[in-house]
């Protein structure tokens, strides 16, 4: 079963700070990650293979630095990756960025499986996996929740999240599945993946390279622009009733009704 | 602040980092609940197995990393920083591995290290028994041959894995008369006729390990389960020992690293007399000599694990010694780290009273301290008799 993997490298969210003035993030000294959603993604796509053979490539679109995010996708066993990084790539929105994508995984030729984190931690969209199926007319199946193969791996069997609790769904290959956290735990590095990670070539295209339209990619091919960010402001007050237990009631609910609340 | 540099190599910088992870990730989120309910941490076993751990010191011949005793003791000091009950887990199989990449016959080698190495099979190490602890030439199993077998009677006594793994190195008395000499080993395999295994014993710390009797009832093997040459038992048990105990020492090191980073942290925001307790100087004191124990016994752990990967003979006194300073070692940090967090630190709510507990074990087993001295004083007076 040949699989694709897209990932992203986002910065570590549990660790970031911002800038209030500029309403920028601050990156410095912040570690950037695989989007986690996204490993759980991978691990999806590495038991698959241990089980059906075939073999799995991790792909991403990101600045140069991504490609510690593929070395990292290596050394948990991912066979190869491709880095797609180009300035013209930059400030893309998702459907710039389903269409690159698009143009990557025609170049690598189209696998049987594709398999997304649910959602980045950083851009929180969750439309990069449905968009990237949508251009390839393939059904798409979100918050995947488990997975199990049948028929030897020509269908799959999978327990999809919804807001009621979770259903299940039949699916034919190819298709396109985005992965939830709770899919499955991923594996730890190996010392011989991470080893071949190290020394691995990994190709680094253009959007030459993949033959994409140059206003359809990056800035130019975005139709969403982020006008400002923000840290939302986070105001509470603190007060303390004072006198007895019943004084301190009292002065409770005469506040609770004056707000509305009661 | 600069920290000593050791002159790792990129592969044995990755074993760091991966051990590290997976400490961190794996270990320290279950250690307390594998400890309470003395679990056997197949899991863990399970993600050492997929990070190629098992294999670290296995040729790649036999489906190993190839590493020495320098790149054992960086993944043993790492994972020992999450828990050395665990860890004792993984050690053990390293132990139970030793004598038959050591010593074993190169069928025997292609037979069991590429199971061992991936983690399939565990190993385990059984000289000791209820009257043969530290001397171990007093042991009573016996091995008689049989035609095509090998049959052995007795048991073994505190075996670290019994029951979990599914091969044996066992050191059994085949000529009584011939003292030292008369002690051969073998390979003995779960399943075998006659073998099976006593209860788990409760123990004080490393209680997710698990340590059993076994038992050799007219346990009946083919012949090529003899490890070397007949009579080489306690060479083979000697050199195998040798071979690990630096290992012991680096798990010391982890160990007591791991009590030091959660006293410092502790002692950082605990507010008495209006002040962090690190202000106060007796606990400085405390932290500076744990410190400086700590970054010396690391320092004579890697020497000595280096110089034996050199291919040196006579290593029985310098592995002696970076086990021997760095479990005890261990033993003083772990304690003194308690004592910096004082009744926190005796709670179980706090890692360091089950530091404290597992440090111990660190001086018992693969030889008590004392043996170690005596393994070091023994080749002091042979040195200064040859300078004599
Ligand atoms: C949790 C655990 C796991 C173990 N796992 C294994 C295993 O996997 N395989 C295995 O074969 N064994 C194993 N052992 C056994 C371990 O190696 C022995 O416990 C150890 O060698 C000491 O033997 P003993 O406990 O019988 O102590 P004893 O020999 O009875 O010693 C008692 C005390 O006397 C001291 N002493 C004894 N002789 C001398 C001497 N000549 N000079 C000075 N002091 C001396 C000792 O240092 C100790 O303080 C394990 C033990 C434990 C507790």
């Amino acid at each position: 079963m040949d699989i694709v993997v897209c990932i992203k490298q986002v910065p570590d969210t549990a660790t970031v700070r911002f800038d209030k003035e500029k309403g920028t993030i601050i990156r410095e000294g912040v570690q950037s990650i695989i989007n986690p959603p996204d490993l759980h993604a991978l691990e999806a796509g590495l038991s698959l293979r241990d089980q059906f053979g075939g073999k799995v490539t991790v792909l991403t679109m990101g600045p140069p630095q991504a490609e510690s995010a593929l070395r990292d996708a290596l050394s948990l066993g991912a066979d190869e990756a491709v880095l797609l990084s180009d300035r013209a790539f930059a400030a893309a929105d998702t459907l710039a960025t389903t269409y690159t994508l698009l143009k990557a995984i025609q170049k690598i030729g189209l696998p049987e499986l594709i398999l997304c984190g649910t959602h980045a931690i950083d851009g929180d969209t969750a439309q990069v996996g449905p968009g990237l199926a949508a251009r390839l007319g393939w059904p798409s199946i979100t918050q995947v929740a488990g997975i199990e193969a049948v028929e030897d791996g020509a269908k799959l069997l999978l327990k999809r999240l919804i807001d009621q609790g979770y259903e299940m769904v039949e699916a034919e290959l190819p298709v396109l599945l985005t992965c939830h956290k709770t899919l499955n735990t991923p594996r730890v590095p190996s010392l011989k993946a991470k080893m071949r990670a190290k020394k691995a070539q990994i190709p680094v295209w253009s959007h030459e390279d993949i033959g994409a339209e140059p206003d359809k990619i990056g800035i130019s091919g975005s139709p969403t622009w982020v006008d400002s960010t923000f840290v939302p402001a986070f105001e509470a007050k603190k007060e303390m009733l004072q006198g007895s237990p019943e004084e301190q009631v009292d002065a409770l609910i005469k506040r609770l009704k004056e707000s509305g609340l009661i | 602040m600069a920290e000593v540099n050791y002159f790792l190599n990129e592969e044995q910088q990755m074993i760091v980092e991966l051990t590290r992870q997976i400490a961190r990730e794996k270990i320290i989120p279950v250690r307390a609940r594998l400890d309470e309910q003395e679990e056997f941490p197949w899991d863990l076993v399970k993600d050492f197995a997929q990070a190629d751990l098992f294999g670290l010191f296995i040729p790649e011949e036999f489906g190993g990393f190839g590493g020495g005793c320098f790149e054992m003791c960086l993944a043993l000091e790492q994972l020992a920083y999450g828990c050395v009950g665990v860890t004792t887990t993984y050690a053990a199989s390293a132990l139970g591995g030793y004598p038959i990449l050591l010593f074993g016959t190169d069928e025997q080698k292609k037979r069991y290290l590429p199971d061992i190495a991936a983690g399939k099979k565990l190993a385990a190490f059984g000289l000791t028994e209820s009257g043969a602890g530290s001397d171990a030439a007093a042991i009573q199993t016996t091995a008689v041959e049989e035609g095509d077998y090998w049959v052995l009677n007795g048991s073994k006594q505190w075996i670290t894995s019994g029951g979990e793994a599914e091969i044996y190195t066992i050191i059994a008395m085949t000529d009584r008369h011939k003292g030292p000499r008369g002690a051969s080993a073998f390979i003995v395999e779960k399943g075998d006729p006659g073998f099976s295994f006593g209860k788990k014993e409760k123990k004080m710390g490393i209680r997710s390990s698990s340590t059993t009797e076994l038992f050799l009832d007219n346990c009946k093997i083919p012949k090529d389960r003899l490890l070397g040459r007949r009579g080489m038992g306690f060479i083979i048990a000697m050199r195998t020992l040798d071979q690990a105990r630096p290992g012991i020492g680096a798990m010391g090191v982890g160990l007591a690293q791991a009590a030091m980073d959660e006293a410092i942290k502790f002692a950082r925001h605990r507010i008495q007399f209006g002040q962090p307790v690190i202000a106060f100087q007796a606990i400085q004191h405390m932290l500076a000599d744990m410190a400086t124990e700590i970054e010396a016994a690391r320092a004579l752990v890697y020497a000595i694990a280096r110089t034996i990967d050199t291919g040196i003979k006579d290593m029985a006194k310098l592995s002696a010694m970076a086990k021997l300073f760095a479990t005890d070692m261990a033993m003083k940090v772990t304690t003194d780290a308690v004592q910096v967090m004082g009744g926190h630190g005796y709670m179980a709510d706090y890692p360091v009273e089950k530091m404290m507990r597992d440090a111990k074990i660190l001086q018992i087993y693969e030889g008590t301290n004392q043996i170690q001295r005596n393994v070091i004083g023994q080749a002091l007076n042979k040195e200064y008799a040859k300078k004599a």
